[in-house]
């Protein structure tokens, strides 16, 4: 781990809290028309994943991907942009939060049916493997999907034919309300049963940013050498509700207790701590970065809020290619 | 079963008499050839029967990167067809029977039929599923689904149904090389028909309707295997005075409306015949439209002919007199027109057997 990764480690988790932070705070302006799902809390993967891919691989995700695409290198005015309906999103207003996409970045698109863009990326590493290239197709999931028939189908089919995919799954314990136990049983661990399909797999703490970046890379350079498919679960926790703005644990699916336990755990805080004791930075250096994605958010929002809306008559246009 | 067809296109190229399937085979090596990126793939591909003899050959010829059996993961191979496509490959997916690709249907609908609008046109889905229909034979209430206007209901999905094996080549190959998702149905009882098929890469235009027979009394609008029993009824009608236009659909979505509807302005009736269950079919959005846009060109009210909406039975009892054929259009065609049924119980009786192709056929199918 180099000095300037681990900074740079905790400046993209800072600025995706600040983006998801920032969508929260304006939601009840009602302007955003759109269901959100907001990635506060699990920062460190997407950052760290984000990190160690290169801007030529390619990645895919689901209906939480703000994070994802924004460590990816996804372009920040234009996803705001998409989360207001706006003709300058990045799905030209079409697609809104759930549907995020940057191909110049590789980050190949998002959707939101759970666990439905697990074989797309597979099949993205079916076309590395075709044309021969290192390149890596990585696929964002959280445990839920874990739960869908395609997820099986798609891990085996990665084994059999040996494809250039790595599988990063975050689990942060919940299915919209639905807890874990509910859904598999007691005991078994999602990495082991990737393991079990015939897919290397490891799992990690989701709030250590830096142990979830040794992980990715150790993983995607395997991948490069022809190693085939790697899966990767890392423990994290969704702070705010599974859809919207707000804290939810008033409702019941979870204790206060449970949720402050799990927020103490904080990646970010985590990391800076690290750093500061380390003497790779100082909090004057701090403050500057925060101040200058305070300043690149509101820039972007600036942007999104004035941009125009696509036309009415738009939405009968590009059906066919 | 010979069906003597007389194509609409004029064409240059040489032909030869070639089964459906084995157009169908035709077409794969020719794309396979003609494009690196093509690849081909379903359960079953590179089997010693080759899907009905449609792939026999590919894999020795292109390889097993390109051309292989697959993992029984419908859905997941849809999916993973889906991502190949968005990295430049056009991948051909192939099913034995249109029933187990349901287990596909989040992909489909979900991904590759919304892919090139909700991401606003960045990329489109260029991928070719075929879908082999069942009938007859026992193959039952999980084996002879003809679901085409579940695809057809789907905005963003091409559906293609060809008759002929000319057009079972030419669309085919239009199919592949379109840059949309296309679904493309072939009826079982189709793929040992026999009929004149151009040498070569010989495309045919998704869309267009195919007139497959010419005539001036009653428009008959049918699509698939359909067109084989209207072009029967066709022949016994033309003894008894009675003209038919026979429009081949060839594609269910889009529908070549205008053709449809300078058909119906000629004759002034109109019959749809459909290979699936007759709610919610095609055949039902076909004579709605032309009720609606065309009322005042109809003579007669609009009819359609389509399966019973119960699933297929197995038994061969049961499916006596199940399916429609060709007598049971040349006595709707006789009824729109008032003519007497005559000898249509004798001339056009149901085929003994009746649940096969052809008496030639002898199972297991």
């Amino acid at each position: 781990m180099t000095p300037d990764i681990a900074r740079q480690l905790l400046f993209g988790m800072m600025r995706i809290r600040h983006v998801e932070e920032a969508i929260s705070a304006r939601y009840a302006e009602q302007a955003m028309r759109c269901p959100v799902h907001l990635c506060s809390g699990q920062e460190a993967v997407s950052t760290a994943a984000g990190l160690a891919l290169r801007r030529s691989d390619f990645a895919v995700s689901g209906h939480r991907a703000h994070g994802h695409y924004l460590g990816k290198g996804g372009d920040l005015p234009a996803m705001l942009a998409e989360i207001y309906g706006k003709k300058t999103g990045c799905a030209g207003g079409r697609g809104g939060s759930m549907h995020l996409i940057d191909e110049s970045v590789g980050f190949m698109g998002s959707t939101a049916i759970v666990g439905n863009t697990i074989p797309v990326g597979v099949g993205l590493g079916l076309s590395i493997k075709l044309s021969g290239g290192d390149q890596v197709s990585c696929v964002f999931l959280g445990d839920g999907a874990v739960e869908t028939g395609v997820f099986f189908e798609s891990l085996n089919f990665a084994a059999v034919r040996k494809l250039p995919v790595l599988f990063i799954c975050e689990n942060n314990l919940y299915s919209v309300y639905s807890p874990l136990h509910v859904r598999q049983p007691v005991g078994r661990r999602i990495f082991e049963l990737a393991q079990a399909i015939g897919v290397d797999a490891a799992h990690g703490d989701g709030n250590d940013v830096e142990t979830v970046f040794g992980l990715i890379e150790s993983a995607i350079a395997q991948i490069r050498e022809g190693g085939g498919p790697r899966f990767l679960e890392f423990d994290t926790y969704r702070w705010r509700e599974h859809c919207g703005p707000n804290f939810d644990n008033d409702i019941g699916y979870r204790t206060e207790q449970e949720y402050l336990k799990n927020r103490a755990l904080e990646p970010i805080a985590r990391q800076r701590q690290k750093l500061l004791l380390e003497g790779l930075l100082t909090d004057e250096q701090i403050a500057s970065v925060e101040d200058s994605i305070q300043r690149e958010t509101e820039a972007a929002f600036h942007f999104a809020i004035e941009s125009p809306f696509p036309d009415a008559g738009d939405a009968h246009t590009r059906i066919y290619a | 079963m010979l069906i003597q067809e007389s194509m609409r296109e004029s064409n240059q190229a040489t032909s030869r008499q070639l089964s459906f399937s084995k157009a169908i085979n035709e077409a794969l090596q020719i794309a396979l050839a003609a494009d690196d990126n093509v690849i081909c793939y379903g359960l079953g591909t590179d089997d010693p029967k080759g899907i009905f003899g449609t792939t026999l050959g590919l894999q020795e010829r292109f390889g097993n990167d390109r051309v292989f059996d697959m993992p029984l993961s419908e859905n997941a191979m849809t999916g993973v067809a889906i991502g190949a496509s968005l990295n430049g490959i056009r991948p051909v997916m192939c099913h034995q029977r249109l029933d187990f690709f349901l287990l596909a249907m989040d992909q489909l609908v979900n991904n590759a039929a919304k892919w090139f609008y909700m991401f606003d046109g960045q990329r489109s889905v260029p991928i070719t599923i075929r879908l082999i229909l069942g009938r007859g034979w026992g193959q039952g209430p999980t084996h002879s689904q003809n679901l085409q206007a579940w695809f057809a209901h789907i905005p963003g999905l091409k559906v293609v149904m060809p008759s002929s094996p000319a057009d079972a080549k030419g669309l085919l190959l239009a199919s592949i090389f379109d840059p949309n998702p296309v679904v493309f149905i072939e009826h079982r009882w189709l793929h040992n028909t026999i009929g004149e098929v151009p040498e070569g890469d010989a495309r045919v235009e998704i869309g267009p309707l195919r007139i497959a027979r010419e005539g001036g009394d009653i428009t008959i609008v049918s699509m698939s295997y359909m067109t084989i029993e209207a072009l029967h009824a066709a022949n016994y009608l033309e003894e008894r005075g009675v003209s038919c236009e026979i429009l081949d659909l060839r594609c269910v979505n889009p529908i070549d409306w205008p053709a449809i509807f300078a058909s119906v302005e000629k004759t002034g009736k109109l019959l749809v015949l459909d290979t699936g269950a007759q709610t919610g079919s095609i055949a039902g959005e076909i004579v709605a439209r032309v009720a609606m846009q065309r009322m005042s060109s109809l003579t007669a009210p609009p009819a359609r002919l389509a399966m019973p909406d119960v699933p297929e039975p197995t038994s061969f009892g049961m499916t006596a007199g199940f399916y429609i054929r060709a007598g049971d259009v040349a006595r709707q065609v006789l009824d729109m027109l008032q003519l007497d049924r005559a000898d249509v119980a004798v001339r056009l009786a149901e085929p003994v057997p009746h649940d096969v192709p052809g008496s030639w056929f002898t199972g297991p199918f």
